[in-house]
């Protein structure tokens, strides 16, 4: 019989067509919608992707990576310290202004790297040389929203807090939530940019021994020093929590995908209602030759499954080359589509589908065969 | 006791095969309740034959359709017997119900009800499909039934590439491709223009009667009576007569 339910459905084009198109529209608003949240979400932890370390220790209050919390130079000897820190070296990172060649300012993160180690250094240099970070005033600038710096090329210069900054590289950085560009620079030039304060240094960045786990040095770290720290991955929610407890992406995002999936199932369940009404004398006329209630209910399953289906895969293709697209070349579309997204949407998509098709099963139920001889 | 006279004792009774086809007996059946009561039925009592055309009639809402409906087991009765081929139907649960239409009852209905996403073959063969039969066996028996009526050449179409007499030569063919006892039709005539009505009825009565088959047929159209071989008269519910054709068509 499920050939029949296939070509029942499948033989009404029109309406074939609206409810797969009706469930693609759906999956794909899923999709953008479930991707921007992730892509923008994820932004927020770029910074700590960028640098890269295996452990981070930073201030017990620190909620975010871009919250300023200086450390003392104290902190950094009684780190390294700790049994199981093969090494630890200072971090520098904050927000400061950049005054441009045509006097405008810019906002930039600066990132100030142990100038003996380079621990946290951009992995991939577009132009120049990495070791040049320790001659006079050099910065490497980061690629991405490097069009707020006015393109900078190696040679350029531009001042920071009166003082001079000489471009020796360009770096690919991914862009961040807070769109601002990335400037590295050595630990001991970057705190010369920024005015005098007693703490300066705000991140360590530590590894573990040989024979220790990041978790051993991590609870070594904590117990003997009494500071937080991290490893990247508890860095990176750490921040990403922080952004979802504290702004209102998650509720306007959410808000969205359940309108999505609102009015999915009013227009899908509506069509497929419009379907059974359509095919009532036909499910009659079925049940009056002996097929059962059940198979019926099978039918329209295997309809609503394969509605489903088709409509999940365009939908996910769709979504995913709106993301493909808009992230390419200078694209600034935050988007991110995990394997979680993709199991989710799938779900949802399963239970819009056989959710909608219940008016048309308890329709068919209750639907008494001698209505076939209802002319 | 020995061994031939123990087989005796146990063997069942083996019985002539009867004649009656469908046997009613103080059928009732009614509708809504209170205020809205309506008794449709009323002690019916009915026998068609083995190997017969009956053709029922009366005028409009006197119950013939209802009838038709209890007959095939689509519609129980409140009171009353309802014998189909010795399968007290009356007395079969939903689900048994569901199985003896699949066995034994063929359908033909007033507007065809044929699937219209679906071929002409594949029409006829849903009701093997229902019954389980493996698809390509299905098709391959419609296919035959399609040829018997007439409709060789329209295997592949469409009920709406189809005239209104093909569209009910399709019907016929899927009423007996999986060769039921009893063959009940609703107005099977009324869609159609007279001269198609009279050619489909000759062919129906050709393809569709034989020894063993009951055929009921509700009409209200005077132009097929020549086509059956006794008419029964309703009138408010009731059987009021039930007589041979005397123009019975030879």
């Amino acid at each position: 019989m499920w050939r029949i339910g296939l070509k029942m459905l499948m033989g009404d084009r029109a309406k074939y067509l609206t409810l797969v198109g009706g469930v693609s529209v759906v999956v794909f608003l899923f999709i953008q919608q479930g991707s921007v949240f992730c892509g923008l979400i994820g932004r927020t932890a770029k910074p700590v992707e960028a640098i890269g370390a295996p452990i981070w220790v930073v201030d017990r209050n620190l909620q975010v990576v871009d919250e300023f919390r200086g450390l003392l130079d104290t902190d950094l000897l009684r780190v390294r310290s700790v049994e199981g820190v093969k090494w630890a070296v200072p971090l520098f990172i904050r927000q400061v202004q950049v005054r441009l060649a045509d006097g405008r300012f810019q906002a930039v993160r600066l990132v100030g790297l142990d100038g003996a180690t380079l621990v946290g250094r951009p992995p991939r240099l577009l132009a120049g040389r990495i070791e040049d970070l320790n001659t006079p005033d050099a910065v490497i600038v980061g690629r991405a929203e490097m069009e707020r710096l006015g393109n900078p090329k190696v040679g350029d210069t531009f001042e920071i807090n009166d003082r001079r900054a000489r471009v020796v590289g360009i770096a690919d950085v991914p862009r961040d939530f807070l769109s601002n560009p990335y400037l590295y620079t050595t630990f001991e030039r970057a705190v010369q940019y920024v005015p005098r304060e007693r703490k300066l240094m705000n991140y360590i960045l530590a590894a573990p021994q040989e024979g220790y786990t990041s978790e051993q040095v991590i609870a070594n770290i904590r117990q003997a020093t009494g500071l937080a720290a991290y490893d990247e991955d508890g860095m990176r929610w750490l921040t990403m929590n922080y952004y979802m407890r504290n702004t209102g992406i998650p509720v306007n995002i959410g808000i969205s995908v359940a309108l999505v999936f609102l009015v999915g199932m009013a227009v899908i369940g509506q069509t497929f209602y419009a379907f059974a009404l359509q095919n009532e004398k036909y499910f009659g006329a079925l049940k009056a030759m002996g097929a059962g209630s059940w198979t019926l209910v099978g039918m329209i399953v295997l309809q609503s499954v394969i509605v489903g289906l088709i409509g999940y895969g365009i939908g996910v293709g769709g979504g995913s080359l709106l993301g493909y697209l808009g992230g390419q070349g200078k694209g600034k579309l935050a988007f991110y589509t995990p394997y979680q997204l993709l199991v989710i949407s799938f779900i949802a998509t399963m239970l819009i589908c056989v959710l909608s098709s219940l008016l048309s099963i308890q329709r068919v139920l209750r639907l008494e065969p001698a209505v076939v001889f209802r002319g | 006791m020995n061994q031939s006279s123990v087989a005796v004792a146990s063997a069942p009774a083996v019985a002539a095969p009867s004649a009656v086809a469908v046997s009613l007996r103080q059928v009732n059946k009614s509708f809504g309740s209170g205020n809205t009561y309506l008794p449709v039925l009323k002690d019916i009592n009915l026998e068609v034959r083995r190997g017969e055309l009956l053709l029922l009639v009366g005028p409009s809402g006197c119950g013939k359709t209802t009838l038709l409906s209890v007959m095939a087991g689509i519609l129980d009765v409140d009171q009353g017997v309802v014998d189909v081929f010795g399968i007290r139907v009356d007395q079969l649960s939903q689900s048994r119900k569901t199985r003896f239409r699949q066995e034994n009852i063929g359908f033909i209905f007033q507007q065809f009800n044929l699937i219209p996403t679906l071929t002409a073959t594949e029409n006829v063969a849903v009701p093997l499909i229902i019954a389980g039969k493996p698809y390509q066996a299905a098709l391959e028996q419609a296919r035959h039934y399609l040829t018997l009526v007439g409709l060789g050449e329209r295997l592949e179409h469409f009920p709406t590439q189809l005239s209104g007499g093909q569209q009910q030569r399709v019907a016929i063919a899927r009423a007996l491709v999986a060769e039921p006892r009893l063959v009940v039709c609703d107005e099977p005539t009324a869609a159609l223009d007279s001269a198609t009505g009279q050619l489909v009825m000759e062919m129906f009565r050709e393809v569709a009667l034989s020894p063993e088959r009951a055929i009921v047929i509700v009409t209200h159209d005077n132009r097929i009576f020549p086509y059956g071989d006794r008419i029964a008269e309703m009138l408010d519910g009731r059987i009021v007569d039930v007589h041979d054709n005397p123009n019975r068509m030879r």
